[in-house]
């Protein structure tokens, strides 16, 4: 069953997170829903998917970030985020 | 015995006239040591997305020799100039570098480029600041237009990405050459030895190859091969090659022979 797009148990998730005191924030990331306890910068997000900033190069809602930017750049619920990085290619 | 001049690319000097790419390798070992032994000091790189679900892969840059090597990203995969466009502009922020390997597909079959979307990706790019190097037709006309639009140098195909077909049209690099001041570099084609050699006798300035080495039985032997090979076909093109003649002509004296 789904609901405005999200399946319910997300719903259903996210509910309970609020009751707990959490804003869930859904972003799009890569290409695919990601959830997120909480708004975070672009910072926080590379360290929690435990990415070494300096190797990746970021678009924030179809904007490249400058680097020096990651740990002041929010991301919010809606957003989409695409993480790049160099791979092997002739 | 030099004879040569360095080989620039928009002021940056290059020790090596052959570049090569970082795919298809059986493991990131093995490209390390096929770089080293290619004498290469610039290599390819593709721009993708970070794999998420996987994170325990190695990174490429781990094995890549940087104090050696410049990291030149490309934008292959891309079928627009937009595309094409925001994957440099990636490539720009993920590797500190505003040079661009500049390829925008026109065909999924051939990899042909889309000469129409590259020129004008050549000059937005170029416009951005970008130093392009676009991977193009083996057509004069266009390597024209894209050292018109400020490329940095014109990279035309010996032959299909990853075909191994050597050079197809050795008299449209040779036009190529004559019709363009910046540097030619032969892209894509080459099967073997021989055919760097060829691209260098013609002409070109370098030679770009990926899957001539990552695929051969044994990918570092056929680097070092390739070195050679470039520095063999540079030396020739500049030696001067002897006019082709249809009958023979004595080596040896025709006068003093035993017994006449």
């Amino acid at each position: 069953m789904q609901m405005g797009g999200l399946p319910a148990q997300t719903l259903v998730k996210a509910a309970r997170k609020e009751r707990a005191g959490f804003t869930p924030v859904l972003i799009t990331l890569n290409g695919e829903r990601f959830e997120l306890d909480q708004r975070v910068s672009v910072s926080e997000l590379l360290s929690k998917l435990e990415i070494d900033p300096r190797r990746v190069a970021v678009e924030h809602n179809l904007a490249i970030l400058k680097r020096h930017t990651f740990p002041d750049v929010i991301v919010e619920d809606g957003d989409t985020v695409e993480i790049v990085n160099f791979v092997g290619g002739g | 015995m030099n004879i040569d001049s360095p080989f620039v690319i928009a002021g940056r000097t290059f020790s090596s006239r052959l570049i090569v790419g970082t795919g298809k390798y059986s493991s990131l070992p093995v490209m390390a040591q096929a770089h080293a032994a290619s004498g290469a000091d610039m290599v390819t790189v593709a721009v993708r997305r970070v794999n998420l679900s996987d994170r325990s892969q190695e990174s490429l840059l781990d094995y890549i020799d940087q104090e050696r090597m410049f990291i030149l990203p490309n934008t292959a995969g891309c079928y627009t100039a937009d595309e094409a466009v925001r994957t440099a502009r990636l490539g720009r922020e993920a590797g500190l570098s505003h040079w661009v390997k500049l390829e925008v597909i026109g065909d999924e079959r051939t990899l042909f480029p889309d000469n129409e979307a590259l020129v004008q990706a050549t000059r937005v790019l170029v416009g951005e600041g970008f130093v392009v190097l676009p991977y193009t037709s083996d057509d004069p006309i266009v390597c024209r237009k894209l050292a018109d639009a400020g490329a940095a140098a014109v990279m035309p195909l010996g032959a299909p990405i990853g075909s191994g077909l050597g050079i197809q049209n050795v008299n449209n690099i040779r036009i190529i050459r004559e019709f363009v001041k910046v540097p030619v570099i032969v892209d894509a084609g080459v099967g073997t030895a021989s055919d760097a050699s060829l691209a260098m006798e013609l002409g070109a300035d370098g030679v770009l190859m990926n899957t001539a080495i990552a695929g051969a039985q044994h990918p570092v032997a056929m680097a070092e091969a390739m070195k050679h090979a470039v520095i063999a076909g540079r030396l020739a093109w500049l030696a001067g090659r002897i006019a082709r003649k249809m009958y023979a002509t004595a080596s040896s004296p025709v006068e003093g022979l035993v017994g006449r």
